[in-house]
């Protein structure tokens, strides 16, 4: 049951972009970290302005 | 569980719906039960899902679940990223369920309940669930793709065009009726107009908390916003009674009108993190939660419905709309059956994040079904209400006459009973002065969403659940309008752009103000017609934008149906071309009844020709013959739109026709843009 609970409190956060910025942690220490030119991850308040500049961009809401 | 067993449950289900939709169809005379029309719904939407869209992802897509999408291929932790399918189905539904599938069922009512509600049904399950559904399979194929660069790179120059201009007008004639629809149910409301007003500041600080305070804390964020939008209805109702405040929200339509051209402005203008961005997030949870609630007081309710199968008005008299059942039943219901816009989301961000193509059934399909279940769940709403009160909510002044007794004359002169002592009540019920002549589907929307949600939760609070309904719309109404007027702002820079550089950056901030005020201007003309026009704007404004709705579904099917022929799967290509075919039929059929019809109501020309000999002869009031040039004017103006949106739909048409003629004389055509095969490297 508990462990229920967390799976669908973990599907909220990550439906609402709540855990964006640590998936890309994950991402960038997964793929991007080891390679030879590695640049540092962004920081919280960069990665979130690039997310919302690439959500706005284009059509993403409709009628 | 045994096969038989399955077998025989889709059997019960589907003898169920039968019986579900017989009940609702055949029945005249007694008011039916709303759970018919659930169950006629979630019958026909599980039987659909379950074999027609499962059979079209094996047989006519094949989807292949060992072929790595684009997702997991260009994956960036950004943009592309394998996402949850629960998550990506969440995404692309609060991408598609804006107020249309709201507004379009509750004008349809007129008609009375049956004709919108099984168009809906069938509209969905066979039109556009597929469109959205084979429009995201395509764009996958293609690395996330947009409509228009598909049907620039599968059918040609022509289609790529059309799709891009016809897009830009739906999005023009779109935010003008919903700026219409917010300030016919803001009028003369201070209750209303506050509550709408304080959500601005309120998306601000959720912006500022958000980039400031606590950067991407999104739930917590959006925690604090919810509660502050749900205190701003309470507030609404403090100034509402105090007399010195209310006062200050009090107006006409028109000042309100200019009020949301300069709001939209700014929105377009301001960057996105401080208005945009945090009330979309506010909408989503606003709109997430009413429809959950909404379903669950039907469910725990079960209302009757109280407007007849089928109304006199299917003969083209209706009051809010003129104009016979068909094709108008159709083009007035468009997003919660079939809707053009869709393809624009599922070519967009959605293919970008799917994890496995086995998903596209579920988010391409699926989202669709639940979206037509919120047009089920708005015609419910519409339908509660008795006939009398739906239609003095929502006929224009300029049908029924702009007094309470000529308005309830005429209405029971229909055969539909209503007493100017009802209506009183009810708009003290709900807090209001006047309910009468609120055209444009929100208000009473929200008197039925609010006597649904009184009865279930507690009588004593209508005017709250009124103005918390009118809120939940409004908001994303007006964050349709942000998002709208922002994407026109970009198409244009990017068409700009061609002609000068300078004016295609996106960031360069005189060309952003400039075309900002195009875009703004454009839908603002047609918001500010539609308030002064006496026949309440929306009887010209929604058809419009039904077909135009409906025109650029057609790109999409014809883009879909195109590929299908393309790819050697001519057999199947049915399944698209059929929904095109109809959409053909009713789009160019509604658009000939507006350019020619000879009925004042239905038809632009007849009604500017009316309207200059009425105006020649001296036989108009004051008031009508100072605004009678502007709408001689917007009525030939809408005549040449509605020629040019269904120029574009054949010439799309054609070219796609022409291509499958090139295909089958083995004649060279544009090829086939699918991306190679890659085998995924997720374990099954």
């Amino acid at each position: 049951m508990l462990k229920k609970l967390w799976h669908i409190w973990h599907l909220i956060r990550e439906l609402s972009g709540d855990s964006a910025y640590e998936q890309y942690l994950k991402h960038h220490a997964a793929f991007h970290a080891q390679s030879v030119d590695a640049r540092p991850a962004l920081t919280r308040k960069e990665f979130s302005l690039l997310m919302l500049d690439a959500r706005w961009k284009g059509i993403n809401r409709c009628c | 569980m045994p096969k038989i067993i399955k077998n025989l449950i889709w059997f019960a289900l589907a003898l169920l719906g039968l019986l579900a939709v017989s009940t609702i169809a055949l029945n005249r005379g007694e008011s039916i039960n709303a759970l018919w029309l659930i169950t006629a719904a979630i019958c026909i939407y599980a039987i659909a899902y379950r074999f027609y869209a499962a059979w079209i992802a094996a047989k006519v897509l094949m989807v292949d679940e060992t072929r790595a999408t684009p997702a997991e291929r260009l994956d960036n932790g950004r943009d592309y990223m394998p996402t949850n399918k629960w998550v990506v189905f969440g995404h692309h539904f609060a991408a598609i369920a804006g107020p249309g599938p709201l507004v379009g069922p509750t004008l349809a009512a007129q008609f009375g309940y049956l004709p919108g509600t099984l168009w809906i049904l069938i509209g969905a399950v066979l039109g556009g669930a597929v469109q959205d559904m084979v429009t995201l399979f395509f764009s996958t194929r293609r690395n996330g793709k947009s409509l228009g660069q598909m049907a620039r790179d599968e059918i040609g120059v022509i289609g790529g065009t059309a799709a891009l201009i016809g897009t830009f007008l739906i999005m023009i004639i779109l935010i003008a009726v919903l700026g219409l629809v917010v300030v016919n149910a803001m009028k003369h409301s201070p209750w209303a107009t506050s509550t709408v007003a304080a959500t601005i500041p309120i998306a601000m600080l959720i912006g500022l908390y958000m980039r400031h305070i606590r950067p991407g804390r999104v739930l917590e964020a959006s925690a604090i916003g919810v509660a502050l939008l749900l205190l701003s209805v309470f507030a609404g109702g403090w100034i509402d009674h105090n007399e010195t405040l209310r006062v200050y929200f009090d107006h006409d339509g028109l000042p309100l009108a200019f009020a949301i051209i300069v709001y939209g402005f700014a929105a377009a203008v301001l960057p996105v993190w401080l208005l945009l961005a945090p009330r979309d997030y506010l909408s989503t949870y606003m709109k997430l939660g009413t429809i959950v609630l909404l379903a669950v007081a039907i469910i725990l309710l079960r209302p009757d419905i109280h407007m007849p199968a089928i109304t006199q008005f299917t003969d083209g008299t209706g009051p809010i709309f003129g104009g016979k059942l068909f094709p108008f039943v159709f083009i007035t219901i468009a997003c919660g059956a079939i809707s053009g816009f869709h393809a624009l989301i599922a070519s967009g961000t959605t293919p970008k994040l799917l994890a496995n193509e086995r998903d596209i059934r579920m988010i391409g399909y699926g989202a669709m079904l639940l979206e037509s279940f919120v047009a089920i769940m708005a015609m419910i709403a519409a339908t509660v209400l008795e006939p009398g009160v739906f239609f003095a909510i929502n006929s224009p002044a300029g049908v029924v006459g702009k007094e309470a007794v000529d308005a309830v004359a005429k209405i029971n002169s229909w055969g539909y009973a209503v007493t100017v002592e009802q209506m009183n009540q009810l708009a003290k019920d709900m807090g209001e002065s006047s309910l009468f002549a609120r055209t444009g589907g929100a208000p009473s929307l929200a008197v039925g969403m609010a006597s649904i949600f009184g009865n279930a939760f507690g009588k004593h609070l209508l005017a709250l659940w009124y103005h918390f309904a009118i809120m939940f719309e409004a908001i994303f109404i007006l964050t349709t309008l942000d998002a709208g007027t922002r994407v026109g702002r970009f198409m244009l820079q990017d068409m700009l752009g061609n002609f000068n550089k300078k004016l295609g950056e996106t960031s360069y901030m005189p060309s952003v103000i400039f075309t900002s005020a195009i875009v703004v201007a454009g839908w603002g003309y047609f918001l500010y017609i539609g308030v002064i026009d006496p026949n309440g704007g929306v009887n010209i404004l929604w058809p419009l934008f039904g077909i135009a709705n409906q025109m650029l579904a057609a790109i999409a099917l014809s883009v879909a149906t195109g590929i299908l022929v393309k790819s050697g799967k001519l057999k199947y290509a049915w399944t698209t071309a059929l929904p095109l075919l109809w959409l053909i039929i009713i789009t160019s059929t509604a658009a000939w009844q507006k350019i020619f019809s000879e009925d004042i109501r239905v038809g632009f020309f007849a009604a500017a020709n009316d309207l200059s000999s009425k105006l020649a002869s001296g036989l108009l009031p004051a008031d009508k013959a100072a605004v009678a040039p502007q709408l001689i004017f917007n009525q030939q103006l809408d005549a040449y739109l509605t020629i040019f949106l269904v120029a574009l739909l054949w010439l799309v048409v054609l070219d796609m026709l022409k291509m499958c003629w090139r295909h089958f004389n083995k004649q060279a055509v544009l090829p086939l843009t699918e991306t190679p095969y890659t085998q995924t490297s997720y374990a099954k």
